[in-house]
């Protein structure tokens, strides 16, 4: 049976936007998020919910046996995140996050200008549409393609470096969309290089980018929303070994 | 100062035809600049160096990429006019989420039956059938997938209506035949001049994709 836990708010911590006086959530409104630790997808609503001051129910699941209620609320997909509130079910991280930023007062988790927030939206589909998806075939295939994989990547990260350049982080001053929706790159994918042994993502190439990836695991709040590394390696290291026959990412 | 507004394009595109509808239905004017994608504009490439394809809307020499954020920012950059997003979260979470399996399933679906062949192509048609029944199933009894007002989602997928009559003749079957709810939303917003004036022809998608399946041996 899938477990519940009551997941703690999060004092406020430095990297949000301090200028943001508007009353914690009093909503007394049911919020339930099915989530899997170790997913970056699942860490990023969690991040965004926490960045509300959102009270939510965390049901945890096991991905190689998905609970009813999980294939119940995302019959499309079948994945997780899937956040339920009020009993009406919303799936797709960025589609929840912008819903939870619509919905509950708290620092603004999208920019309020329309021209950085598409710009918001173009860089959360680049980094998960293509970037993290040719670093993942660079981490989890062999051969030929796995190799095809690494130059992609190495080609498609430049314009992340490029972006983050002169900036702390994607958002500015303060996480906003981007900088959550990054998690893969800012923390997956350093535990993955690791086990694979892979020079893909380094201080020489992507100076800036590392820099911002420093920054972002050190920072309070965002450290508080990752799974720990030794965890994260015994899940990720598996998926590497040929012949795994287990839970995988589909690419 | 006047606003600026140049869409780079091309024609048979049907993410740049969401674009021409989103501007239409806002009563936006702007100076529509058609792309030869085999040599592409050194305006192009500038606008959008990262996947450097179309649409691209520039608007005051700003480029916006990708149809429907474009789509999304031309609804709120103009939001007195048409809205196209609900103004409700919940039902703007339900139009997002489905704008998006758009893009992922019923395009990718819809690739296969021109692209391919033999199984493959079968495969493509049975899933491209099964995605659209699952949107006729999303309209249910409304006029548009906005409710009583043509949205967003509405956008999103009545461009693929012109790309029906490729998909219809070359995967030898008929989509009004499994989804005839869906068949007659689409003439529904066929009668709005924002839809029938950005939707290239049919037929000109046509011979597009039997040049294209010729030169890349599909054919055979």
């Amino acid at each position: 049976a899938p477990l519940s836990k009551q997941r703690p708010i999060q004092k406020t911590p430095n990297s949000i936007d301090q200028n943001s006086e508007k009353p914690r959530n009093t909503i007394m409104a049911e919020v339930k998020l099915f989530g899997c630790w170790y997913s970056p997808f699942s860490r990023r609503v969690e991040m965004a919910l926490k960045l509300k001051g959102v009270e939510y129910e965390y049901i945890e699941e096991d991905l190689s046996n998905k609970s009813p209620l999980l294939l119940k609320y995302n019959p499309i997909h079948k994945k997780v995140p899937v956040l339920l509130h009020n009993s009406k079910p919303i799936a797709e991280s960025s589609v929840i996050i912008e819903y939870i930023d619509e919905t509950w007062e708290g620092p603004s988790i999208l920019p309020k200008d329309p021209y950085e927030r598409a710009m918001a939206r173009f860089w959360v589909k680049f980094i998960d549409e293509k970037c993290s998806v040719a670093m993942w075939k660079a981490f989890a295939i062999p051969g030929e393609e796995g190799e095809k994989a690494k130059e992609e990547a190495a080609e498609l990260l430049k314009f992340v470096e490029e972006e983050i350049k002169g900036k702390k982080f994607f958002g500015g001053d303060n996480i906003g969309l981007v900088d959550i929706s990054a998690n893969f790159i800012g923390y997956w994918f350093g535990i993955l290089q690791e086990i694979a042994g892979l020079e893909l993502l380094t201080k020489e190439k992507y100076p800036n980018l590392c820099k911002w990836i420093d920054g972002y695991i050190n920072d309070n709040f965002v450290k508080d929303n990752l799974p720990a590394k030794d965890k994260m390696t015994q899940v990720l290291k598996p998926m590497a070994q040929p012949g795994y026959s287990g839970y995988k990412p589909k690419v | 100062m006047a606003d600026e507004v140049i869409l780079l394009d091309v024609d048979i595109s049907l993410f740049g035809m969401r674009v021409r509808v989103a501007l239409a239905e806002k009563g936006i004017e702007y100076e529509h600049k058609i792309e030869d994608l085999v040599n592409k504009s050194q305006l192009l490439l500038e606008m959008n160096p990262v996947h450097k394809k179309i649409p691209v809307l520039i608007h005051n020499k700003k480029p916006i990429c990708e149809s429907l954020i474009i789509v999304q920012y031309i609804d709120e950059m103009w939001k007195d006019k048409s809205p196209l997003l609900p103004s409700d979260p919940y039902q703007r979470a339900q139009a997002r989420f489905w704008a998006d399996f758009i893009d992922k399933m019923v395009y990718e679906s819809g690739i296969k039956i021109w692209t391919t062949k033999g199984e493959e192509k079968e495969t493509g048609k049975k899933e491209f059938i099964e995605n659209l029944k699952l949107l006729e199933g999303v309209l249910g009894d409304k006029h548009y997938f906005g409710g009583e007002e043509f949205g967003y989602l509405d956008v999103a997928l009545i461009t693929f209506y012109s790309w029906f009559y490729a998909y219809e003749a070359i995967g030898e079957f008929s989509i009004e035949q499994h989804c005839p709810k869906l068949i007659e939303w689409a003439k529904r917003c066929m009668e709005r001049e924002s839809v029938s004036k950005s939707l290239a022809d049919p037929h000109e998608i046509y011979d597009f994709v039997l040049i294209l399946r010729k030169k890349y041996g599909i054919d055979q």
